[in-house]
């Protein structure tokens, strides 16, 4: 079919449509692990790196849209694919091939749900992420929306026997329908009275301001709750350790990405002319949330929680970046809102990269050792290399190093943020630089973070006898995990290939980036704005340092020729150490509880010298559930209970209300 | 032009690997005399870190190969450093490699090697030294890039060479913001180089220290890596400090002479600077450890003054 090769839209819904069937397939044969556990995972990855190859290919072409024939009568679902959409299914496919080939050597079986079903609630998850990307209409968007959320909620209580996992999937299913009635709500403004529910309505309404205020407001909310923005992140603490881990990876690699791109969607294209304090409201809430989640993070000692405080910290670097973006377009200092954007969007693809490979390494110890708790973890280098050193390559770039990924978006946001004082507004121009050293501290804490998880769970010696015989990961999980790492260095050896691709994403959203397209010097070397001279080489970085490096080698062979003898940690001389006098997941995290206080609901438990059994206990809560989660749930209790009053359990009292209620109705249309 | 621009840029990381140690040595005999104490020679660190290399290394057994590799990319990063900061002159080849953002990033990547290489044999004092760098690294990061970003705010660079070269041109004339960021400069290079007030670079006690306790495990070549490295860093530092605040002398191209006089220039100021090191460390004592981020947070605070004075000042 020439036709439907041609066109990215209609190709990219045929590997959408691979993915449900791929998802069904798995129904044949259910139990068989090998058949859908395995292989039709790997199909899965397959059709993933398709839609990403595709996706790339379309990012420069035109918007295309469709009316697909089939939806409710007279409620036709549209698709469109534009350049937003393609960067976030490239983002989708590209991640989902390195997490569908561990997934295929990561599942065994008799944990939980059977393997069919995995794999057909796996594959209708991305395939309803893909189907989000590409909707052009409240309605598809909502459906999508919704059976992205419900089949992640399958898949998180994919051990639906443990009774905190069900717990755990009970309250990402409850925020994320919070969410989804903001979003709703949202779409419901927009329409602007027209009634009309495509995208292309939305585009052409023109809302009053009150109402363009309220629809981002609304936005910001329902999108706000998927992504996980302080004070609505409390669920992804509790479902990422829950799920399995290429779902955590998954959920927290792409599916937080679906809200960011929806936000986007709405303020850039659906609403399409922000006004400039929406920009100071999400960055402000981008940047407590991204101090919020780092120094929670830091304090975790289950590596997985750990991971999700770390993705709330890098969901609120991108909504920073959006807010400073919204900022400059809304007083008309357009080529920095698309520095910002840039920014943005390259941090999005960033942490798609490197959570997900950083959870998938956290699987790969989770099979090897049972063991989640960092506490109980220790020296894996030695036992399984391969995930130790891919998980390096994952955390260097979390922790915003140079030269990999991370520091690149971490660089264009900061270049952005120099401009700030330029905004033409009093104190505005003088807070936001401040935004830019909070920026810095939750990187800098992100380091601090990324220290503690790799150097606990994988340096050092084994705080249990069970780890010695820890094993490495199988090869397809392996094949996953390079395929993430490979992904992390690229994106940061090259940004100056993928910034020109990510500038005309920007620039298909109104926001004008030819000044930063016309900044591609050389191919090697990243510049900011002209005019500046700032520029960023990674390949140079990394040269000059490997020279270094090489050099020494080099000259110690050479001229030294000193051998290497193998003996006892010297320590200081202390004759006696075992692996528990190494600082805790507990200890490391005490300088941040010392300093940060306040943010935390402390429970300790201190023993005295003169304990037989001394036993030391510190459990750090969020303050936030009890300030703001149990008062609603205790409103919500007294409004059920002053409800439950109507309920008498006597049919003659029901009677009687029908009666009324009949009552009432006549009177009022009569 | 371009072979005597790659000759200049080695040249000056040249310069810069054989002036590090020799800068640490000056400072050591400032401080010995100031303490009226008889100062070791000045070429005692040469000696020191020579020594070292002529020794067979003891490794533990249980270290990794990443315990291994990390002297050589900690040493790595100093010297690619080295070579990104116009030391000499503004116009080398790899100064365009690397804005300040970029250099404080390196900085971090060694900082984060030297961590994990600590916790990586699984001694008491190894996860100690971590943990503590990593706090101090953390706070000192941010007052860095504020005190870069003032000086970036007057120029409209984060260029280092280009910040130092529009800076050369302005008039000469004393500007309150860049004071303020000076004194928060030298505030970070002391808690990031391990000096006193911070930390202790003689001290082996276990309640104080944080750098040394992270080398607690090397020895032989690989601690002389380390300890070279840490005299770069500090090297490194005070160039930057000087291309920001005092740039006047440095080369703008790569001829030889105009090289030589950076030189030159550049060892009067380091002997200067060192002696203000040794100064400061003098007359000020060891704070305990959980006042380091007092300390840092001074430093940030006073970046962030000297920031406002500049906008406030713009802004009239």
């Amino acid at each position: 079919m020439p036709g439907l090769l041609d066109s990215p839209l209609s190709f990219s819904l045929l590997l959408l449509l691979a993915w449900l069937a791929i998802g069904l397939a798995g129904l044949v044969r259910p139990r068989s692990l090998e058949f859908a556990g395995r292989q039709l995972f790997i199909g899965g990855a397959l059709v993933g790196l398709l839609l990403a190859i595709t996706a790339v290919f379309s990012i420069a072409g035109p918007a295309e849209s469709m009316v697909l024939p089939f939806g409710l009568p007279d409620l036709p679902m549209h698709v469109r694919r534009d350049a937003l959409s393609s960067v976030f299914l490239f983002l989708l496919g590209s991640a989902s091939v390195g997490i569908s080939l561990f997934a295929a050597g990561y599942f065994r079986s008799g944990e939980g749900t059977l393997p069919g079903v995995l794999c057909l609630q796996y594959h209708l998850f991305l395939a309803s992420m893909g189907f989000v990307l590409l909707a052009d209409d409240a309605y598809a968007f909502m459906v999508a929306w919704e059976t992205m959320a419900l089949s992640s909620y399958f898949l998180v209580t994919t051990q639906h026997r443990i009774p905190e996992i069900r717990r755990a999937g009970f309250l990402y299913l409850l925020i994320a329908h919070v969410g989804a009635l903001g979003i709703l709500l949202a779409f419901g403004v927009l329409q602007g009275g027209s009634w009309q529910f495509t995208f292309d309505a939305m585009r052409a309404a023109t809302l009053p301001p009150e109402w363009a205020s309220a629809a981002f407001l609304l936005a910001l909310f329902g999108f706000g709750a998927k992504a996980g923005l302080v004070p609505l992140h409390v669920w992804l603490p509790e479902a990422h350790p829950a799920a399995p881990s290429p779902v955590s990876a998954l959920m927290s690699g792409v599916m937080l990405k679906t809200a960011l791109y929806g936000v986007l969607r709405v303020t850039f294209d659906l609403i399409g002319e922000p006004v400039w304090w929406w920009g100071m409201v999400a960055l402000g809430i981008g940047l407590f949330t991204a101090i919020y989640g780092v120094i929670f993070a830091a304090v975790q000692s289950d590596m997985k929680r750990l991971l999700a405080y770390s993705s709330i910290e890098n969901i609120g670097i991108a909504f920073t970046g959006v807010g400073l973006s919204i900022v400059f377009f809304g007083v008309g200092m357009n080529a920095l809102a698309a520095l910002a954007l840039v920014a943005v969007l390259y941090h999005a693809l960033n942490h798609a990269f490197m959570k997900s490979l950083l959870f998938l390494g956290t699987g790969a110890v989770l099979h090897a050792t049972g063991e989640r708790n960092l506490g109980h973890l220790g020296g894996l280098i030695h036992r399984m290399p391969w995930v130790a050193w891919l998980t390096l390559v994952g955390v260097l770039a979390i922790a915003g190093l140079p030269p990999l990924n991370g520091f690149v978006s971490e660089w264009l946001l900061l270049q952005a943020f120099l401009y700030a004082h330029e905004v033409p507004k009093p104190f505005v121009n003088m807070l936001l630089p401040l935004g830019a050293a909070l920026l810095v501290l939750a990187a800098a804490l992100a380091g601090y973070v990324m220290v503690k998880f790799f150097g606990i769970i994988f340096l050092g010696q084994p705080r249990e006898q069970a780890l010695r015989d820890a094993h490495d990961a199988g090869w397809l999980e392996r094949l996953g995990l390079l395929w993430l790492a490979g992904g992390c260095v690229a994106l940061g050896l090259l940004p100056a290939q993928m910034v020109p691709m990510l500038a005309a994403v920007v620039d298909a959203l109104g926001v004008n980036a030819s000044g930063i397209r016309a900044l591609r010097d050389s191919w090697w070397m990243l510049t900011s704005m002209p005019g500046r001279g700032v520029s960023y080489a990674p390949l140079a970085f990394l040269l000059a340092v490997a020279a270094a490096m090489l050099a020494t080698v080099l000259i110690g062979r050479i001229f030294y020729r000193r051998r290497t003898r193998f003996a006892d940690p010297w320590d200081c001389g202390y004759a006696r150490t075992d692996a528990r006098m190494q600082d805790t997941a507990e200890g490391f995290g005490q300088p941040i509880r010392h300093l940060f206080q306040p943010f935390f609901a402390m429970e300790r438990e201190l023993p005295t010298p003169f304990d037989a059994a001394p036993r030391y206990r510190v459990v750090v809560t969020d303050r936030l559930w009890r300030l703001l989660y149990l008062p609603i749930e205790r409103i919500v209790q007294r409004i059920a209970a002053a409800v439950s009053g109507l309920q008498q359990g006597r049919i003659a009292t029901y009677l009687l209300y029908s009666f009324v209620t009949l009552i009432v109705l006549l009177a009022l249309v009569l | 032009m371009t072979a005597l621009n790659w000759l200049g840029q080695f040249v000056e990381v040249l310069v810069a690997l054989a002036l590090a140690p020799l800068f640490l040595g000056w400072v050591n005999q400032c401080r010995a005399w100031l303490q009226n104490r008889s100062a070791p020679s000045l070429l005692q660190p040469y000696r020191g870190i020579h020594k070292l290399f002529h020794k067979d290394a003891v490794v533990a057994s249980n270290a990794s190969s990443l315990f291994r590799i990390a002297p050589y990319v900690v040493f790595g990063s100093m010297a690619a450093a080295a070579a990104m900061i116009p030391s000499l002159g503004t116009r080398l080849p790899f100064t365009s490699a690397a804005d300040a953002i970029a250099l404080v990033g390196l900085f971090a990547a060694a900082r984060l090697f030297l961590s994990l290489a600590a916790m990586d044999v699984g001694t008491a004092f190894g996860t100690l030294g971590a943990r503590r760098e990593m706090m101090v690294g953390f706070l000192a990061e941010p007052a860095l890039l504020m005190v870069i970003f003032v000086a970036s705010l007057m120029t409209s660079t984060t260029a280092l060479p280009l910040i130092s070269e529009r800076l050369m041109l302005q008039p000469l004339a004393i500007h309150a913001s860049l004071l303020f960021t000076a004194v928060a400069f030298a505030m970070v290079m002391l808690a990031e180089n391990a000096r006193i007030p911070v930390d202790n670079p003689a001290t082996h006690l276990e309640l104080t220290m944080i750098h040394e306790a992270m080398l607690l495990e090397y020895s032989a070549r690989h601690l002389a890596l380390m300890e070279w490295a840490a005299a770069l860093k500090l090297f490194n530092y005070a160039c930057i400090g000087l291309a920001l605040f005092v740039p006047w002398g440095l080369a703008t191209g790569a001829e030889p002479l105009a090289l030589g006089q950076a030189v030159i220039v550049l060892a009067i100021k380091l002997s200067v600077v060192g002696a203000g090191l040794a100064l400061i460390e003098t007359l000020s004592a060891k704070l305990r450890v959980f006042r380091a981020p007092e300390f840092l947070a001074t430093a940030f605070l006073l970046a962030v003054l000297g920031q406002l004075t500049y906008l406030l000042q713009v802004a009239r």
